[in-house]
């Protein structure tokens, strides 16, 4: 009897040990996880800190310290205020508001012809009989391989003779518009969708006297809402993200954003000295990157519908 | 006579966007094609000359600055993708393992899924500063930290370091759309393969390697393709993070692509008589090409590996 109870306080103690041991690995386990993200995500936010950190530095303070400050000896809201109004001769006398009504002027032309170009198409090639159907889908998904790069030259070729590059009226606009305006992989991403929707509806409308532009637009369109919704706003960033090209072939007047953000934001009353005023710059960034935040966190669905069947943003 | 009518009214929706796409898309493609070849090649009045020849091409591999471009983007793509990608992996492993704190974790990575390139590219320039003349102006964020006085990203910045800043910035901003993907993968596996292993008491790391990582392999692969390709076209991260606010970005740090947009607007010929344009059309078939076989050798390896 006494044997048996010795015995199974021995087995429970060696039980406890394992449990122990086990705990203790556990333990040092999680430590060790939450070391490591707890780095990572520390240096994921440390360039946000410091963009909004030197944003609000004043210019004495980043032109003139010899020790770089952690956070705003003096809180300078009113870089803000500058960066909106800061022009230079260089890039033709305009502040931050034209470039903003350049971007979005674009960006509303370019989503609202693209969503409509993508809808019909995709719409034709999902539901409508034709001769060369097949064929015409075929050639679209072999391009949309085809990396933007490959197509720059040429394009700046067309777009340079039809008078356009460099020009001081619409025709900037336009060609910063046109070469784009009409994506294979939106309308890949529209057609998948399209042909979700059961043939049994287009029949039905059919029967009914409906055509096929009005089945289109009254079934069709409100049953992809939400791929349609991923398409705008792709386009939308795409645009406000948008360098090189308008960049390259726009009139210094009607460039986008970017190119502002791109500007070097001297010092206009420290003439002489043409020093870049960082915290004019960050003041920038935080302009340009606060309002995809804002996107991010209200269509973060969309986004990442669309983002994750493209494997490229915008 | 009905189908007919039929296919005229369909090609009638395809009108315009197929009339956009043959001009700006089509037969640009081909263009480019011609355009490498015919080394003669006048962009001002677009005709293509006389001479159909590989002289382009000869030309571009002979240009130090080509090559040299050709490195750049190499290096980006087969250190941050591979780089990134394991962070990511490790990082998705170790949010998904987690419960408290692991929403707001999750938040912090999923920041700069959405950013401008250009724009937060110049906060690393910014972090990485370091004044030219020295005692003027105060050492940035990351020379403070590390008590150093290295130029980083600055003209005078060696091929290794200014390419090790542009590598940390390329593997931070390539972060958070991989950690979603996996993060999304790794919720998809079934709890049972879990289960069975820890009644074998199969040691954790086990556990990634013969469960976890076999069983998101059709993720993996889908994240390197897309990366691949998207970090071979590589530019505005490198003029954003190491080219000076202003100006044109320096030749020693262009990539592939920078090399092709630096040929746009040069319209004459060089001393060798080979048009700027049909160098920088034989660089983008050259880098089409090199995209080309990266992809299809991505799918080949995965069919052989993933597992379904």
């Amino acid at each position: 009897m006494a044997k048996a109870i010795h015995l199974n306080i021995n087995q429970d103690y060696q039980f406890d040990q394992k449990l122990k041991i086990q705990r203790t690995a556990q333990l040092f386990r999680n430590i060790l996880l939450y070391t490591f993200l707890t780095v990572t995500a520390f240096v994921v936010i440390v360039p946000f800190y410091w963009m909004l950190n030197v944003s609000f530095q004043s210019s004495n303070e980043v032109l003139n310290s010899l020790n770089v400050s952690f956070f705003p000896k003096v809180f300078s809201p009113q870089n803000y205020l500058n960066v909106f109004l800061y022009s230079s001769a260089a890039q033709g006398n305009i502040d931050f508001s034209r470039y903003l009504f350049n971007t979005v002027l674009v960006a509303f032309f370019t989503t609202l012809g693209g969503t409509f170009f993508s809808i019909l198409v995709a719409f034709a090639l999902a539901r409508l009989n034709f001769k060369g159907r097949d064929l015409i889908f075929t050639i679209l998904l072999a391009t949309m391989m085809i990396p933007g790069e490959m197509l720059v030259i040429s394009n700046f070729v067309t777009v340079s003779r039809l008078g356009w590059v460099n020009a001081n009226d619409a025709g900037s606009y336009l060609a910063v518009i046109i070469p784009f305006l009409v994506s294979i992989f939106h309308i890949y991403l529209l057609r998948q969708t399209f042909k979700q929707i059961p043939n049994e509806l287009y029949y039905a409308a059919k029967v009914d006297g409906c055509t096929d532009f009005k089945y289109l637009w009254k079934v069709m369109v409100p049953m992809a809402k939400s791929s349609i919704v991923t398409i705008i706003i792709l386009r939308i960033m795409g645009t406000w993200n948008a360098y090189i090209w308008q960049d390259i072939v726009a009139n210094e007047k009607y460039k986008l954003v970017t190119t502002w953000l791109r500007s070097s934001f001297v010092d206009l009353a420290d003439t002489g000295s043409g020093r870049v005023l960082t915290n004019y710059q960050m003041a920038a960034t935080v302009i340009v990157t606060v309002p995809l935040l804002l996107l991010f966190i209200f269509f973060r669905k969309y986004i990442m519908s669309g983002v994750s069947r493209s494997g490229v943003k915008g | 006579m009905l189908d007919h009518k039929r296919d005229l009214k369909a090609w009638l929706y395809l009108l315009i966007p197929l009339f956009l796409l043959t001009i700006f898309t089509f037969y640009p493609l081909i263009k480019t094609f011609l355009i490498s070849l015919f080394s003669e090649y006048n962009a001002l009045t677009d005709d293509f000359g006389r001479y159909f020849d590989l002289y382009a091409y000869t030309a571009i591999f002979n240009d130090r600055f080509f090559i040299n471009a050709l490195t750049n983007t190499l290096v980006i793509v087969f250190v941050s993708v591979p780089a990134s990608t394991i962070l990511a992996l490790l990082i998705a492993v170790s949010l998904n393992s987690i419960k408290p704190l692991q929403k707001i974790f999750q938040t912090i990575f999923f920041i700069p899924y959405v950013t401008n390139a250009l724009a937060i590219g110049m906060v690393f320039n910014v972090m990485f500063s370091h004044p030219l003349v020295g005692g003027v102006a105060a050492e940035g964020l990351i020379n403070t930290l590390f008590q150093t006085a290295i130029d980083w990203v600055g003209p005078t910045a060696t091929v290794e370091r200014w390419r090790t800043v542009v590598l940390i910035y390329t593997i931070w901003s390539a972060l958070p759309f991989k950690i979603l993907v996996f993060i999304g993968g790794l919720q998809n596996i079934s709890k049972q393969y879990y289960d069975a292993a820890k009644i074998d008491a199969a040691p954790k790391w086990k556990v990634m390697t013969r469960i976890t990582i076999p069983l998101l392999s059709p993720i993996i692969s889908y994240i390197l393709i897309t990366s691949f390709i998207g970090s071979f076209k590589a530019y505005e991260s490198v003029l954003s993070v190491v080219g000076t606010v202003g100006r044109s970005l320096d030749r020693n740090r262009w990539t592939a692509v920078a090399y092709v947009y630096d040929k746009i607007g040069i319209s004459g010929l060089d001393i060798n008589n080979i048009s700027y344009y049909s160098r920088g059309a034989a660089a983008a078939v050259v880098l089409f090409f090199i995209i080309m076989i990266f992809t299809f050798l991505n799918l080949y390896i995965s069919k052989k590996t993933v597992h379904y």
